[in-house]
């Protein structure tokens, strides 16, 4: 997931009979599965969550970028950089199309790109986590890609239009990236050597319980999420999708060759699932509130990005307005 | 030497080329001034990769030695590669990497043209192909020239800053050697003269909408890519490349 932590500023919903009359009528065309369009009447939460929600979205595609392009020169062969560079590329537009979708709720980007900066704006934790070899553009890809593939699937179904549509296009390119991602590891498992198996191995065993923490806090503790699903902003819950991702994976990681990181991880013929172990959600609140093991240099990386390329969108606005004038006179 | 090993020589000279000027174009990933630039340096650094891989893979075949594109890529030495100086130079500011961008993608695009009517039918084909990219980098890379000079103050004190680190590499996209002269005798490849006349073109024509003086012409010095007499940058950034296949070299990616 994306967009891991949302608030609603909701404490408590609200019945319908406590509703105003549009409150109520917003209500109901949620519940009847018509979508919100940019010029349609919406709550003022509604409308802020969601640019929390997409922004957070659009930040974790940017900041994404980072981990990634960190081995971007040092790919191992010309079909593995145009692939990685491709992928690279996808994700930039993936920002534009979700600050596009963003940007029809009134928000402006450079605003939000601003409070994301200023340490005011989150964005998926996974990105605070180093890649340390050429493995993990393989297990970024299945992992990470894989679980934010199993949010934003749902996602085509948000309520909010433009973001259900964004969602439709990202999951096509999503979904080759994983396939591209899986195929990268299990390459190195069965035609490569023992240093490589061990490559793997060791980037699925640091990448493991990251990945699982994309889903968000479990649903005991995850208070904005009764109102989310109310607006039918999330259509399931975090643990849900995290289950959902864990059954779906595991066989992959079989199929690998490889094993996973968490001895209680086990088969329950009962439930139909897998059963798996405790998460450390110290781990996950301190990579949040800015501690993880990267955050100060991907946001010091993006910052720096944009102050340094002040000069030159100042001179394209610069030449913009002279070509105007020129065109005007 | 034969006109074969003229030409294999020459393969390798524009698939080094594009996969040096590739490399460093993603140097730039992540650390682009706009959204939008990200997305267009890594699409021109995508396309450059693919052109690399082509030329390297007809060369490979041409060698016959035993190794393939990726082999050529990534394990030879910097006095083995055939790339041009300009492309190996570090991408500096904006206005440095967009300059060298334009200088090469107007000499590209020259080239690829002349290419496009080789008698060698699978280089036409790859240059057909290449050139459509290189319309559009060429397309590009002068409409920032022309930003960037005819913008800001800071801006138009940039490129004239810029343009003296990367001029003097501009000598080697106008002066052919014996073995193009020959190339271009044979009806393989485009000719040099027409080439160089059109680069010096298309440069005054993007430095006069941009407000840049137009240099006198450059005169050569004691380095030549073709030759693989490169300046000190190209060691580093090969280590940085090459580094995985030669800490692994049994392993397969």
């Amino acid at each position: 997931m994306y967009a891991q932590l949302v608030e609603t500023g909701v404490k408590r919903l609200k019945t319908l009979d406590e509703m105003s009359d549009q409150e109520r009528a917003f209500q109901e065309k949620i519940d009847a599965e018509i979508k919100i369009e940019a010029k349609n009447w919406m709550p003022d939460a509604y409308r802020q969550t969601l640019i929390r929600q997409i922004s957070q979205h659009a930040h974790s595609e940017i900041v994404g970028m980072l981990p990634e392009g960190n081995w971007l020169t040092r790919a191992p062969t010309l079909k593995r950089k145009l692939q990685l560079m491709a992928k690279i590329q996808d994700e930039a537009g993936h920002g534009l199309y979700l600050y596009s979708a963003m940007e029809t709720l009134g928000a402006d980007r450079d605003t939000e790109i601003a409070k994301m900066h200023a340490g005011k704006a989150k964005y998926s934790s996974i990105f605070n986590y180093p890649t340390l070899s050429w493995a993990d553009m393989g297990a970024v890809g299945w992992l990470v890609d894989g679980a934010a593939i199993v949010n934003q699937v749902v996602l085509q179904r948000t309520s909010y239009g433009p973001y259900a549509r964004a969602m439709v296009r990202i999951c096509k390119e999503e979904s080759f990236h994983q396939r591209q991602g899986y195929e990268i590891l299990l390459t190195m498992m069965r035609h490569g050597t023992q240093a490589q198996k061990d490559m793997v191995q060791d980037a699925i065993n640091r990448l493991w319980w990251p990945s699982l923490m994309m889903f968000g806090p479990s649903d005991e503790h995850s208070p904005n999420s009764a109102q989310s699903m109310a607006w039918k902003i999330k259509r399931q819950s975090n643990d849900e999708l995290r289950q959902r991702f864990i059954d779906q994976t595991i066989p992959q990681l079989e199929l690998l060759g490889c094993t996973c990181p968490d001895p209680d991880l086990k088969w329950n013929a009962e439930t139909g699932h897998y059963d798996f172990g405790a998460i450390q959600w110290d781990e996950f609140y301190e990579v949040l509130k800015g501690n993880g093991p990267c955050n100060a240099e991907r946001v010091a990386t993006r910052k720096q990005a944009i102050e340094d390329g002040a000069w030159v969108r100042e001179a394209a606005v610069a030449h913009a307005r002279k070509q105007h004038d020129k065109h005007a006179a | 030497m034969s006109i074969e090993d003229d030409l294999t020589r020459y393969l390798l000279h524009l698939g080094d080329t594009a996969l040096i000027q590739g490399q460093r174009l993603s140097q730039w990933v992540g650390h682009a001034p706009a959204l939008e630039e990200e997305l267009a340096l890594a699409n021109v650094g995508l396309d450059l990769f693919g052109q690399a891989r082509n030329w390297l893979d007809y060369a490979a075949e041409r060698l016959d030695d035993g190794r393939d594109a990726d082999a050529l890529a990534f394990l030879r030495t910097e006095r083995e590669l055939r790339n041009l100086l300009l492309v190996e130079q570090p991408n500096g500011d904006y206005a440095v990497t967009m300059l060298k961008q334009f200088f090469y993608d107007a000499w590209h695009f020259q080239v690829l043209q002349g290419l496009s009517g080789s008698r060698d039918e699978r280089i036409a084909g790859i240059a057909a192909k290449g050139l459509k990219e290189v319309t559009y980098h060429l397309r590009r890379s002068s409409e920032w020239v022309e930003r960037l000079g005819d913008g800001t103050d800071e801006s138009h004190a940039r490129m004239l800053a810029a343009l003296p680190k990367v001029w003097r590499f501009t000598v080697e996209l106008v002066n052919a050697d014996a073995g193009e002269q020959r190339l271009a005798a044979a009806g393989l490849i485009g000719d040099p003269a027409t080439l160089a006349a059109a680069w010096h073109a298309k440069v005054a024509e993007v430095f006069t909408r941009a407000t840049l003086p137009v240099p006198e012409p450059a005169s050569a010095f004691y380095l030549n890519g073709r030759e693989g007499l490169h300046s000190e940058h190209l060691g580093l950034l090969l280590a940085e490349m090459q580094y995985l296949p030669r800490a692994y070299p049994d392993a397969v990616w």
